[in-house]
C-alpha cells in the first residue's frame, strides 16, 4: 500500500530554495595532506569536516608540499552508469601567465570547449546551476563544472577525446560505475586512454560527504521538506549533515542501490531493487511513446494516477479501517488498468504519473524497511531519478514521514548524481 | 449427463465451451443435508463451501450373548448407516454462477438455512443475484478475517498442505510435514494488491505491511504493454518470453558481474531498463516476462524484509497471483532464495484458493464450532492439485467447466500427538515418498492396480445379501482406478504419494461405495479358527523353559503376521496353498527375545493368527513379568486389520479361556485403546486416545465419545496422563504397514521394537533381504539406558 501524491500534485517546487551560483567564501582544499600535529591522526580522512577548520597559513604550506604529488591537469571525474555518464571537470581559475604559456594547446583547446559551451553534441548538457565556484582543490582554485549525456552516446564522446588528442596529455582518467569496466577496452581502443576503475560505492560515499563539507556555507548542499504530510505548508528547507552516522543512503540511478554508512569508510549494500529509474523511464517510453526522462517527466507532472491505479477507497468506499488503511492509498498499482473501459479513458500523462507514483512509493516502501531493519532514522536519497523530479521527492518525503509516523527522515542533495564522478575525481587527487 | 449452460457475462467474452464435465449431482453432493452457505466470490473464480451430514455404512461387530451354542460365529458382523459430518467445497468460474445457484436452488431441502456468509472482492456485485436465486440473506465477511481462518484450518487439518515449488527438482513439489505449533507465521496474498500479514494465533493476527504492486499490477500494466486482456494468456506470454531483451542486467553495464558485490552479469539491474528508447520494438512475450520479473522479486523482497523485521521464518504465499501458477511460483520463490540466500522458504499451499470460502464458513459455523474438531481431506471426493507440467500450463487452467472439489470429513476424534515421539516436529511417518521416488511410485501404482481385482471380488463377496453389490464395486474400481491414473501423471495430487496415502485413498473409495468392511467376514472366519488353537498354543508355550519361551513368542509373533491379504505374496500363497499354516510360516522366520518393561504400548496389525496366537500370547508374557500392557487397535476398518470392536470381543472370549489375560483386564493392566485410524498404516502424529477401562464387559463407547467432543481441550490431558500414569516405556509396532511402510524410521523417546515380516519381494530387494525375511528393530533412544536384559540382537 503506498502514498499516491494525489493531494500535493499541484505544489511546485519552491525554486527560491535552490540557490545555485552564490559563490562560497572560502573554498578548502580537503584532499590533501595536513601538516598540524593535532590533525595527523586524520590525515588520511582528507575530506573530513575538521578540515574546513584549517587556517589560511597552512594551506599554503600545506600547497607547496602537494604540489609535487598534484596531478597534472585536466583533472576528470567520471561516472559512467547504465543510462548515463556523469562527469565532473575541475576548471583552475587560477592560472598564472607562467602557467598559460606552457599549457599544451590541447588542453586549453578542452578547457575552452567545455566551459564556453553548456550544451555538447545533441546529448551532452552542463548543469550550470550545480557547478561550484572558487573552489579549492589540491592547493587550486577552481570551479568544479558538472556534466552528462547518455551512457549510448559514450563512443561519440571517445571520438571527441581521440580528435582533441586527449590521450597526449597524458592525464589518469579516474572512472567508476559500471561502464568504466565494460568500456575499458572501447577507451583503449578508440581513444588510447587507460582507465583508473573505481568502485562505485567507495567513490558515491566519499563524493557525497566531500561535496556536503564544501557546502557548508552558503545554501545548503543538503535538504528536506518540512511538514511533507500537509500540501499546504510542505517547504524546502535546509538542512546540516553535520554528524551524518549512521545514514541510509538510497542511489537512485537505473536501478536502485540501498547502503547503511556508518562512516566513511565503514558501510554495507543492504540491498537493491531493480526498479529504478531506469524502469520508470522505461515503462515511461513504452506506454506513452516518449524517449526522454524530461518528456516523461513533463507528462507526469501534468497527468492523474489516481485514473490509472486502484484506491483503497475503490474497493472499500473508504479507509479499511481494519488495517488503518487510508482511502487515498494505492491499493493495487495500475489495478484500474485491468478494465478495458478504463484501459481506453487514460490519458498517456495518467500512464505516465502512475509509473512515477508507483516507482516512488515502491523505492520508499523497500527504504522504510531496511531503515527498520538497520535502525537507521535519516536516509538521503540520491541519484538522477530526483534530478528535476520534485514530485518524486514530495512523494518519498511524504512515504518516510507517513509510514513511519515522523520516525523517519527523508534528505536529499542537490548534486543528486553527480557523487559518484566527484568520489572518482577525488581519487584521482588523492588515491586512498 | 446435464448440461450447464454457461452465462455470457459482458466482462469475459473469450470462447469456452458451454458445458462442464461432470453431472452437477456429483460436484454439489449432499444438497439434501446441506447447510450453512459460504461463497467467496474471487475476479474469476467463485468458492462456494457448504456442511452436510454423510449417511454411510460402517461395519460393527457384536458379541453374541453369552453365546454358548457351536457352531455359531464367533460374533456377529452388522452394517449400519451412520452419520458423519463433511464439508464440501467447490470451486468453479463465475461464469457458472446463476447456473449453480439455481441448481442449488432446486436440491436444496433443509429450510433453517437463511443466511449465506459471503467474502471476496466480487461478493458485493453478485449480493442481489444470490439473495434472489437462493432467498438467503447474504452477510458479508471481512476477507483477511477469512482469508486467515481458512489458512488456519487448513494448516492444521491437511497433513500436506505446505509445499515448496522447485521447478527443476525431479518433484516439482516438496511438501512440509505438519509442525505441531503452525503459528506463528507470515501470509503475503498477492491479490491486486499485496498484504502481508502476520497470524500469531488462532485470533491474533496483524496487517504488517504490503505492497501496491502486485497481481493488478501485473495484470493492469500487462494489458497495456501487451495488448492482452486476460491473466491467464498473460502468464502464458510471459513462460515464453526472453526478459534479457527488456531489462538491463548487471552485466549490460558492467560487461560482466560487479564481483566485490557479489552481483552475478546476470541480475536484473533495472527493470524494463532496455525499453527506454523510442525506437525499438519489443515483443509481448518478452515485456509480460520482464513484468513478471519484476512484480515477483519486488513482492519477494518485501516479504523477506517483513520476515526479517518480525524474525518468521515460515511464509506462505497466497492470492490470485500465485493460485497454483508454476509460473509465478517459481518466480516468488526464486526471489525468496535470492534475497535471503535460502534462510527462508517461499511456502505455498495445495487448498489456496479454497482459504477465503473455508473462512466464510467457519465464520458461519461458529456456533458448530468445527475447530473443535479434527478433519481430514477426503480423497475420494477431492479433486486434488493439478498437473502443472510446463507444457500443459497455464492453459489448462483456462480450461472452461471444470469444477476443482474438495471434501472433508469430519473425524470421529480429535487427534494429538503421541507424546512419545521424540521430536514431533521432525516425525514423517513415511519411510519412502513415492514423488520423489520414480521408481518405487512405479512399482507401487502398479502393484496397487493390479491387486485391484482382487479387492473389487472381495469387496462384493463381503455383501452377498445385496445384489447391486457388484454395480457399486464395479463403480469402486472406475474411481480407484482413475484415482491411480491421476497419481502418475500428478503424484503431487493429495500432497507427498506414500503407500499409506495409496491405502487410504483406496479406504476412502470402498467408503464413498458403501463397503465399509470388505474383509469382514475373513476376519470373522480366520479369529474363530485360531481361538480354537488359542489354548493349545499357550500350553505348548509355557512348557518352554523360560530363555526357549522368550524366543518362541517373538517367532510366534512374526509367525502370526505373514497373515495379511495386504500382501500380494502372501495372498498369492495363501488363495494357492490351503495347507500353508502357522508352524510352516514359523519355520521361515528368524527371532529375539524382549525385556521386562513397566508399561507396554503395542500397535497391532492383524486379525486371526496374528493377533491370537502371536499377540496375546506375547501380551500375556508381558502381564506376567509385571508389565502393564496397551493394546492398540485401529477405530475402523482396514483389510484383515483387527479392530478395535473385535479386539474387545476377541479379549473377552480369551480372558473366559485364560485367568492370566483376565486379571490383567480385572485389573486394569490390560487396556484396550483406539488408535483413531482406519489405515493400515500409522501416523503417530494423529493418534487417539480413548480408554476403555475393563470395569464390565459392557462397553459405553458412544459415552466416551461424546464426552470427548465436548470437552476437547481436556483430550491433551487425558493423553498425558495415561503416559505419565502407565509409565509407558516401551512402544511395539507391528506389521509391515505400522513398521516398515511406515515409522521405520521414528525416533521414539522410549524404546521400541518395530516387528514385521517383509511380505513383499521388491521391498525386501529394497531393503536388501529376502521375501519373508524379518524386520526386528529394538531401538533405545540416545542417552537412555535399556532397562533389563537388553540383549537383544536384531536378526
Amino acid at each position: 500500500m503506498a502514498f499516491n501524491g494525489h493531494q500535493r500534485e499541484d505544489e511546485g517546487i519552491d525554486e527560491d530554495e535552490t540557490p545555485t551560483k552564490q559563490p562560497r567564501s572560502e573554498k578548502e582544499m580537503p584532499g590533501c595532506f595536513k601538516t598540524e600535529p593535532h590533525n595527523e591522526a586524520s590525515a588520511s580522512a582528507g575530506r573530513s569536516t575538521s578540515e574546513r577548520r584549517t587556517s589560511n597559513s597552512t594551506m599554503r604550506h600545506r600547497a607547496d608540499s602537494v604540489k609535487k604529488t598534484r596531478p597534472p591537469f585536466p583533472w576528470f571525474g567520471m561516472d559512467i552508469g547504465g543510462t548515463l555518464v556523469k562527469l565532473v571537470y575541475f576548471e583552475p581559475k587560477d592560472i598564472t601567465a607562467e602557467e598559460e604559456q606552457e599549457e599544451v594547446e590541447n588542453l586549453k583547446s578542452i578547457r575552452r570547449y567545455l566551459t564556453s559551451n553548456t550544451a555538447y553534441g545533441k546529448t551532452g548538457i552542463r548543469d550550470v546551476h550545480l557547478e561550484l565556484q572558487d573552489l579549492t582543490l589540491c592547493g587550486r582554485t577552481g570551479n568544479l563544472h558538472f556534466i552528462r549525456f547518455p551512457t549510448h552516446d559514450l563512443p561519440a564522446f571517445l571520438q571527441m577525446g581521440r580528435n582533441k588528442h586527449f590521450s597526449s596529455l597524458h592525464t589518469t582518467l579516474c572512472a567508476t560505475g559500471g561502464g568504466a569496466y565494460k568500456f575499458e577496452s572501447d577507451f583503449r581502443t578508440m581513444a588510447d586512454l587507460q582507465l583508473h576503475k573505481l568502485d562505485e560505492l567507495d567513490c558515491l560515499i566519499r563524493g557525497v560527504l566531500y561535496i556536503d563539507s564544501v557546502m557548508s556555507s552558503g545554501p545548503s548542499e543538503c535538504y528536506y521538506f518540512e511538514n511533507p504530510t500537509d500540501p499546504d505548508h510542505c517547504v524546502q528547507k535546509p538542512y546540516t549533515l553535520e554528524n551524518p552516522y549512521p545514514l541510509l543512503l538510497v542511489n537512485i540511478g537505473s536501478g536502485v542501490s540501498i547502503l547503511a554508512v556508518y562512516s566513511e569508510s565503514n558501510y554495507k549494500r543492504v540491498t537493491g531493487t531493480s526498479l529504478g529509474g531506469g524502469t520508470f523511464l522505461g515503462l515511461c517510453c513504452l506506454l506513452t511513446g516518449c524517449s526522454t526522462f524530461e518528456e516523461a517527466l513533463e507528462m507526469a507532472s501534468q497527468g492523474e494516477s489516481t485514473r490509472v491505479d486502484k484506491l483503497v477507497r475503490d474497493i472499500y468506499g473508504g479507509d479499511y479501517e481494519r488495517f488503518g488503511l487510508p482511502g487515498w492509498a494505492v491499493a493495487s498499482s495500475f489495478g484500474n488498468m485491468m478494465s478495458k473501459e478504463k484501459r481506453e479513458s487514460v490519458s498517456k500523462e495518467d500512464l505516465a504519473r502512475a509509473t512515477l507514483v508507483t516507482i516512488t512509493n515502491n523505492i520508499g516502501s523497500i527504504t522504510r524497511m531496511c531503515a527498520l531493519n538497520e535502525n537507521i532514522e535519516r536516509v538521503v536519497f540520491v541519484g538522477n531519478f530526483l534530478r528535476v523530479n520534485t514530485l518524486s521527492m514530495k512523494l518519498l518525503a511524504y512515504a518516510m514521514d507517513y509510514w513511519s509516523k515522523g520516525q523517519l527522515k527523508a534528505l536529499f542533495l542537490r548534486h543528486e548524481g553527480y557523487f559518484g564522478a566527484v568520489g572518482a575525481l577525488l581519487e584521482l587527487l588523492h588515491p586512498s | 449427463m446435464a448440461e450447464f449452460v454457461r452465462l455470457d457475462s459482458s466482462t469475459s467474452r473469450h470462447t469456452m465451451d458451454k458445458s462442464i464435465t461432470l453431472p452437477p449431482d456429483e460436484i454439489f453432493r449432499n444438497l439434501e443435508n446441506a447447510k450453512r452457505f459460504a461463497i467467496d466470490i474471487g475476479g474469476s473464480l467463485t468458492k462456494l463451501a457448504y456442511y452436510s451430514t454423510v449417511q454411510h455404512k460402517v461395519a460393527k461387530v457384536r458379541s453374541f450373548d453369552k453365546a454358548t451354542k457351536v457352531n455359531i460365529p464367533l460374533y456377529e458382523i452388522s452394517v449400519q448407516e451412520e452419520v458423519t459430518a463433511r464439508l464440501h467445497f467447490i470451486k468453479f468460474e463465475n461464469a457458472y454462477i446463476e447456473t449453480c445457484l439455481d441448481f442449488i436452488k432446486d436440491h436444496l431441502v433443509n429450510t433453517e438455512t437463511k443466511v449465506i456468509k459471503a467474502t471476496g472482492g466480487g461478493a458485493h456485485k453478485f449480493k442481489e443475484l444470490i439473495e434472489r436465486k437462493l432467498g438467503l440473506k447474504v452477510d458479508k465477511e471481512d476477507e483477511m478475517t477469512c482469508l486467515i481462518k481458512g489458512c488456519n484450518f487448513v494448516l492444521r487439518n491437511i497433513p500436506h498442505e505446505a509445499f515448496v515449488y522447485a521447478k527443476h527438482a525431479d518433484s516439482e513439489f516438496r511438501f512440509q510435514t505438519t509442525q505441531p505449533d503452525i503459528f506463528p507465521y507470515l501470509l503475503v496474498n498477492i491479490g491486486s494488491g499485496v498484504s502481508i500479514v502476520k497470524v500469531e494465533s488462532e485470533d491474533k493476527f496483524e496487517r504488517i505491511g504490503g505492497s501496491s504492486i502486485g497481481g493488478g499490477t501485473f495484470w493492469g500494466l500487462g494489458a497495456l504493454l501487451t495488448k492482452t486482456k486476460r491473466f491467464d494468456e498473460l502468464l502464458q506470454l510471459a513462460s515464453k518470453g526472453q526478459h534479457t531483451s527488456v531489462d538491463m542486467l548487471v552485466k549490460d553495464i558492467y560487461g560482466g558481474s560487479y564481483g566485490s558485490l557479489g552481483l552475478t552479469g546476470d541480475l536484473i539491474a533495472s527493470s524494463f531498463g532496455k525499453s527506454a528508447t523510442a525506437d525499438k520494438e519489443f515483443s509481448k512475450e518478452d515485456m509480460a516476462k520482464s513484468l513478471l520479473h519484476m512484480i515477483s522479486n519486488d513482492i519477494g523482497q518485501l516479504a523477506c524484509l517483513y520476515a526479517k523485521l518480525h524474525n518468521l521464518s515460515r511464509v506462505y504465499f497466497g492470492g490470485f497471483f500465485i493460485r497454483g501458477h508454476p509460473v509465478t511460483m517459481h518466480t516468488i520463490t526464486y526471489s525468496i532464495n535470492f534475497f535471503t540466500k535460502g534462510e527462508v522458504q517461499a511456502l505455498f499451499l495445495r487448498h489456496e484458493g479454497y482459504l477465503g470460502a473455508i473462512g466464510a464458513f467457519l465464520k458461519g459455523a461458529e456456533e458448530d464450532n468445527p475447530n473443535q474438531y479434527s478433519w481430514g481431506e477426503n480423497y475420494a471426493g477431492s479433486s486434488g492439485l493439478m498437473s502443472v507440467s510446463p507444457d500443459m500450463n497455464p492453459m489448462q487452467r483456462a480450461r472452461s467447466g471444470t469444477f476443482d472439489m474438495l471434501e472433508m470429513d469430519r473425524l470421529e476424534r480429535q487427534l494429538v500427538n503421541l507424546p512419545l515421539l521424540q521430536d514431533p516436529s521432525s516425525y514423517i511417518p513415511d519411510t519412502m515418498d513415492l514423488t520423489e521416488d520414480a521408481l518405487a511410485r512405479e512399482y507401487w501404482l502398479y502393484c496397487f492396480e493390479e491387486a485391484l481385482d482382487g479387492v473389487v471380488k472381495r469387496a462384493v463377496a463381503s455383501q452377498p445379501d445385496m445384489p447391486e453389490a457388484a454395480e457399486r464395486a464395479e463403480k469402486f474400481r472406475q474411481k480407484y482406478r482413475h484415482k491411480l491414473q491421476t497419481l502418475r501423471h500428478q503424484p503431487f495430487a493429495y500432497g507427498s504419494l506414500t503407500v499409506r496415502s495409496l491405502l487410504d485413498t483406496r479406504e476412502h473409495c470402498l467408503n464413498e461405495f458403501n463397503f465399509p468392511d470388505p474383509y469382514s467376514k475373513i476376519k470373522q472366519n480366520e479369529n474363530d479358527i485360531a481361538l480354537k488353537y488359542y489354548q493349545k498354543a499357550v500350553k505348548s508355550l509355557e512348557e518352554l523353559s523360560w530363555e526357549e519361551r522368550q524366543f518362541a513368542l517373538v517367532r510366534g509373533v512374526l509367525a502370526g503376521n505373514v497373515f495379511d491379504w495386504g500382501a500380494k505374496a502372501v495372498s498369492d500363497v495363501l488363495e494357492s496353498d490351503p495347507e500353508f499354516g502357522f508352524e510352516q510360516a514359523k519355520r521361515q522366520l528368524e527371532g529375539s527375545k524382549g525385556p521386562p518393561h513397566k508399561c507396554a504400548l503395542f500397535f497391532v496389525d492383524n486379525s486371526g493368527v496374528d493377533i491370537i496366537l502371536g499377540v496375546i500370547p506375547f501380551v500375556r508374557e508381558l502381564l506376567s513379568r509385571g508389565t502393564e500392557v496397551v493394546l492398540a487397535s485401529n477405530s475402523g476398518p482396514a483389510l484383515n486389520d483387527v479392530t478395535n470392536g473385535e479386539l474387545q470381543i476377541l479379549t473377552e472370549r480369551i480372558a473366559a479361556m485364560d485367568p492370566v489375560i483376565q486379571a490383567g483386564l480385572r485389573e486394569d493392566r490390560l487396556t484396550l485403546v483406539q488408535s483413531g485410524s482406519s489405515s493400515p498404516c500409522l501416523d503417530l502424529r494423529l493418534v487417539t486416545w480413548q480408554i476403555f477401562h475393563w470395569t464390565s464387559p459392557a462397553m459405553h463407547v458412544a459415552k466416551d465419545v461424546i464426552t470427548l467432543y465436548s470437552l476437547p481441550s481436556r483430550l491433551d490431558k487425558v493423553l498425558a496422563q495415561v503416559v505419565r500414569e502407565r509409565q509407558t516405556d516401551l512402544v511395539i509396532i507391528e506389521g509391515m504397514g505400522r513398521a516398515i511402510h511406515t515409522n521405520y524410521y521414528a525416533m521414539l523417546s522410549c524404546e521400541s521394537l518395530k516387528m514385521a515380516v517383509i511380505k513383499n519381494s521388491w521391498l525386501a530387494d529394497r531393503l536388501g533381504g529376502k521375501l519373508f525375511s524379518v524386520v526386528f528393530k529394538y531401538e533405545v533412544p540416545a542417552g537412555k539406558p535399556s532397562q533389563g536384559s537388553a540383549a537383544v540382537t536384531p536378526s
